[in-house]
């Protein structure tokens, strides 16, 4: 593996600045590097070569020309295939999509581009985001860097994967009920949800209007920051955008990364953690609350009694606004069309056998689900029902952000289970997300961070930072602060630990037993 | 558990416009009940002094100055239809002959 590739985006950018190293390098390092390593991996299901390193060109020749430039200029970047991007075929990771190519940019794309970063290509997920495990992509699953046999999460897998496996050294996605953070808990990467309307949804493809949120992969903290303040603010083509403008996240990060956190009062979240959590992601959390306690933190305990509902909440809302969000795949105006094999060719019976054809299982079936719950007669009981259980859960959080800055809990209850455990059964799979979707409900911001690894498996296990809406810069200063107590105890990177990626220098690849996982 | 039979998932295929074979008819059916049942949980705590929250912020309307703005072009706004002709979407029949 070339070095280049394992630098944080911050190193870098600064090795970009003093002119050590060029975008065209880093770029293609990083290709060179997909190349080796994602015939294993699948993070991507498009790679955007000569568009990145024609990107990364122009970089170099405007630095060398003495332009002023933004910090990570020419570094580059993965973007989940959720969102729309010009030049770039866009999947949704779903059939019904397949082939076609947005004619405009989303507006984080722009600012991406704005900045100068080069867009490695599209990475892959579950079938509209609707999974957590990336076992539901139409195009194959993407596979954990840390254990080959084990997801990488969802729906957001593609994305923690390339961070992971040091083939992107930053990646979009976007989290609805924990898509961002837990992928990065089970690939030991960092992963934020911001203040839903915090960063522009213009061109992430809807799955449920009311939850969805772009926001950053990375490796480290800082990175997270600076990308998060790359892609965030106001935008008038997004009606719930926020008019806040988006500062001081990496100057958090960075006085977060001095380790001092005197003054900080920090809520463990009673209802996230006992039974259900893995032993060994129990004991990394709560020596995690002896390390912020060494700090200088206050940990005090808060509850939040209506997050029992959450999830049962979640799976009404979600499904229902999916529903309508996924009405517009008709056959009409983009994507696929599919004819139906006898009978007469009316537009009713084409949208029938196209979004047959188009669709997979899990969102026919969320599909369906919300139809149902949102029928004549079901509609108080189920979708009204679950509005309101939204009310108390925010309840919850405005009291508990009354005794404490910060909430924290594990990410997610286990490490990376193996490919096929949860696919027969829906609802074990959607407990994986119990502690992601509060924070999707009330729309406050929410990170992962690596919180070493479980005992019992060797895998990553992660922590959650939940902060009040708009204070998205305190989980920047806490998780900046954890992360360098982590990397000074663990002597470096957790991603250091994973057996595959030490294995995986350039020339070296580790050629392991790939499962038969079946897709495309 | 919850009554949802092999008929009703049919119906609401119909209403989302999704043809569905008799198999996926039948394993739709009881994995629908298994998750209806699990989140029937929520009209246990809400009661009618709650109210209902859409959405995490207080939205309003926005509205640009009605002046023409940067747009799709006709040939961007097709060039991802599965079928046009003379610049619109072709679209199958809209009814049925009789």
């Amino acid at each position: 593996m070339n070095e280049l590739t394992k630098l944080s985006a911050d190193a870098l950018a600064s090795k970009l600045a003093a002119g050590e190293v060029s975008s065209v390098e880093a770029t293609q390092a990083q290709l060179d590097r997909i190349a080796e390593v994602d015939g294993d991996i699948h993070a991507f299901l498009h790679v955007n070569t000569e568009e990145a390193l024609a990107v990364a060109r122009g970089i170099d020749e405007k630095r060398a020309a003495g332009e002023e430039l933004h910090h990570l200029a020419g570094v580059p970047i993965a973007v989940k295939d959720m969102i729309v991007t010009v030049g770039q075929p866009t999947t949704a990771g779903s059939k019904i999509l397949e082939g076609w190519h947005s004619p405009y940019d989303a507006t984080v794309v722009k600012k991406l581009r704005a900045a100068g970063m080069p867009i490695l290509g599209k990475t892959n997920l579950d079938e509209f985001a609707m999974g957590s495990s990336t076992e539901h992509s139409a195009y194959g699953p993407t596979r954990n860097p840390w254990d080959l046999e084990r997801i990488p999460g969802g729906s957001g897998g593609g994305s923690a994967a390339a961070v992971a496996a040091f083939e992107a050294p930053l990646a979009l996605g976007t989290d609805t009920g924990g898509s961002i953070r837990q992928p990065g808990a089970v690939t030991g990467t960092v992963g934020v949800k911001p203040t839903y309307g915090g960063v522009s949804r213009y061109g992430a493809i809807a799955l449920a209007s009311s939850l969805d949120q772009i926001g950053p992969v990375s490796r480290t903290v800082l990175d997270a920051a600076l990308l998060h303040e790359v892609i965030g603010g106001h935008d008038p083509q997004d009606s719930t955008s926020l008019t806040d403008p988006c500062t001081g996240l990496v100057d958090a990060a960075r006085q977060g990364a001095l380790g001092d956190l005197s003054g900080v009062r920090l809520g463990v979240i009673k209802e996230l953690g006992g039974e259900g959590y893995q032993a060994g992601v129990e004991a990394r959390f709560q020596e995690s609350l002896e390390l912020f306690r060494s700090a200088g933190a206050e940990i005090v305990e808060v509850s939040c009694p209506s997050f029992s509902y959450a999830l049962a909440a979640y799976y009404l809302i979600l499904p229902s606004e999916a529903s309508s969000n996924l009405a517009k795949f008709d056959g009409v105006r983009f994507g696929l069309r599919e004819l139906p094999k006898d009978g007469p060719l009316t537009i009713e019976r084409v949208m029938g056998a196209t979004r047959a054809a188009g669709f997979g299982e899990e969102v026919k079936r969320r599909i369906i689900l919300g139809v149902y719950a949102l029928s004549a007669g079901y509609y108080d009981a189920y979708y009204g029902s679950a509005q309101k259980v939204r009310t108390l859960i925010q309840r919850d959080f405005d009291a508990a952000f009354s005794q404490a800055d910060v909430l924290v809990s594990p990410t997610a209850p286990t490490t990376a289970f193996k490919f096929g455990e949860k696919m027969a059964d829906p609802l074990a799979m959607y407990l994986n997300d119990v502690a992601t979707i509060p924070a999707n409900l009330a729309g406050v911001p929410g990170m992962s961070l690596p919180n070493g690894l479980a005992e019992e498996d060797g895998l990553p296990s992660g922590i959650q930072l939940l902060a009040p809406a708009r204070e998205d810069a305190r989980l920047y200063r806490v998780g900046a602060a954890l992360e360098a107590m982590h990397e000074a105890a663990w002597g470096g990177s957790i991603l250091d630990k994973a057996p595959l990626l030490n294995g995986a220098s350039a020339g070296n690849t580790p050629q392991l037993h790939t499962p038969d996982l079946g897709g495309k | 558990m919850t009554e949802i039979n092999r008929d009703d998932v049919a119906h609401l295929a119909r209403l989302a416009h999704i043809d569905m074979s008799d198999a996926e008819l039948d394993r739709m059916a009881g994995e629908l009940a298994v998750i209806v049942d699990s989140v029937k949980s929520v009209s246990e705590i809400a009661g009618p002094e709650v109210p209902a929250t859409s959405h995490p912020i207080p939205l309003s309307n926005v509205l640009r100055e009605d002046v023409v703005g940067q747009l799709l072009s006709q040939e961007q706004a097709l060039s991802g239809a599965p079928d046009a002709e003379d610049g619109r979407f072709k679209v199958p029949a809209i009814l049925e002959e009789d």
